[in-house]
């Protein structure tokens, strides 16, 4: 019989150090982002252009879902309005973690030029924001690049840890 | 800033007062110089009373009583061709004389003559609903209802139709304000988290243009960011933002501007 070297008392018993694990968790995270359809408004018009063939979001591993159980991040593109309001809190919650949220635009940023009383003033008002997108629209590029820095946000934290649930309170 | 306005007693008096300016109106002329009108006129007196009637820009305008308008719409419909409501809505004259003032837009495809039928009704007082004869008049009338706070009698579903059915307040009212009131403003945190997380959450921020750059919570210093509710002293590293870790990831290498080539082929 084989003398193996996999020492079990150590490393939890696994021939790999956990830091790799982090990794390699991280890598497939960030690389499979999928998101949730949420174009509520011209925004809206902005992302579908990203996930079309010229930009080509696919190639990010970002895939279009229609159902908040399949996805990982929602791109708010638009200008969410307060009747619409417990609905994107509904939708978040059903999303599975962990779960990131992109802000798109500045309707969803602050409310932008709606300084209405039908018009929510920011998301943010309703569910954790991890990254805003300035712009009104922002071009498919500024989506794109947010898309990469919310990639790199997903690789700088450690996969193992317990993920806290973000919450507004 | 923004100047401040009080905004105490904002639901019982209008604090736009030029929103009530009366633009000069255009000249009319007598109905008898249109004998497509004037006879349209005749019908319609025939049966009901006409409190005033002229010719504006190429349309007639008729004044009825308020209880005539389904008899007013059938007669149209049936007899005088009018066979489309283009449009129905209130105009909202509380502050002059405590009343509304609700129009209808006939059009008639055959005669190319478009009327329009107008009437006054009191604050607080109910319209007869034409839904029965123009089925567009349905929505008109749920759109009426939730902009002014005006019921219409026998219709079939009367309730708000654009904004939520728990909205208090009639938002095209001129008494409205823009910005919302005190419900409106914390409508979505009352709804979702209750009353008593509008302390964590905070008033809505109106003012589009505030910009705090030792406020870490809201904003963040391009280039200087810092985590969330860190106290800024103004001595922030210079913060390098870049799409992607040097050197790319595993399996992902980061694009090199110096191995890739520009496609300025439009056809490509
Ligand atoms: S930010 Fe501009 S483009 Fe985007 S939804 Fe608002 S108004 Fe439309």
């Amino acid at each position: 019989m084989a003398q193996h070297k996999v020492n079990y008392t150590q490393d939890g018993g696994l021939p790999v150090a956990l830091t790799s694990i982090d990794k390699i968790v991280n890598w497939g995270r960030s690389n499979s982002l999928w998101a949730m359809t949420y174009g509520l408004a011209c925004c809206g018009i902005e992302m579908m252009a990203a996930g079309a063939s010229r930009y080509d979001f696919d190639r990010f591993g970002t895939i279009f879902r229609a159902s908040p159980r399949q996805s990982d991040v929602m791109i708010v593109a638009g200008t969410l309005t307060k009747k619409h309001s417990e609905f994107i809190k509904r939708l978040y919650d059903q999303m599975t973690e962990p779960k990131w949220v992109i802000s798109m635009g500045s309707c969803a940023n602050t409310g932008g030029m709606f300084n209405t009383y039908a018009t929510v003033q920011g998301v943010d008002r309703v569910i954790p924001v991890d990254l805003y997108l300035p712009g009104c629209a922002p071009r498919p590029e500024t989506l794109q690049y947010g898309v990469m820095l919310l990639q790199k946000k997903i690789r700088a934290n450690s996969a193992n840890k317990s993920q806290k649930p973000k919450r507004l309170m | 800033m923004r100047a401040y306005k009080a905004k105490d007693d904002v639901q019982a008096k209008a604090y736009y007062t030029d929103r009530f300016y009366v633009s000069p109106q255009v000249p009319k002329q007598e109905v008898d110089t249109d004998a497509v009108f004037s006879s349209d006129l005749a019908s319609i007196s025939a049966k009901f009373e006409v409190k005033e009637s002229f010719i504006q820009v190429g349309q007639m305008v008729v004044y009825i009583n308020a209880k005539d308008i389904y008899g007013v719409l059938e007669l149209m419909r049936d007899s005088l061709e009018y066979t489309q409501l283009s449009e129905m809505s209130a105009i909202d004259w509380l502050a002059k004389d405590n009343t509304f003032e609700i129009f209808y837009q006939m059009l008639s495809m055959n005669k190319r003559k478009r009327i329009r039928i107008k009437y006054f009704i009191d604050n607080g007082q109910a319209v007869d609903s034409v839904e029965k004869l123009f089925r567009c008049a349905d929505w008109s009338e749920r759109e009426m209802f939730d902009m002014f706070g005006i019921q219409a009698n026998n219709h079939p579903f009367m309730k708000r139709i654009l904004m939520p059915y728990d909205w208090q307040g009639h938002p095209l009212l001129k008494t409205y304000p823009l910005e919302g009131d005190e419900f409106a403003s914390w409508y979505e945190v009352d709804k979702i988290y209750g009353k008593e997380a509008r302390e964590t959450i905070g008033p809505e921020i109106r003012d589009t243009a505030r910009v705090d750059r030792y406020d870490s919570q809201r904003f963040a210093r391009l280039g200087f960011e810092v985590p969330k509710g860190t106290n800024i002293t103004g001595n922030e590293a210079k913060n390098e933002q870049n799409y992607q870790e040097d050197g790319g990831v595993f399996l992902v290498s980061k694009f090199d501007k110096k191995t890739s080539v520009i496609v300025d082929d439009p056809q490509r």
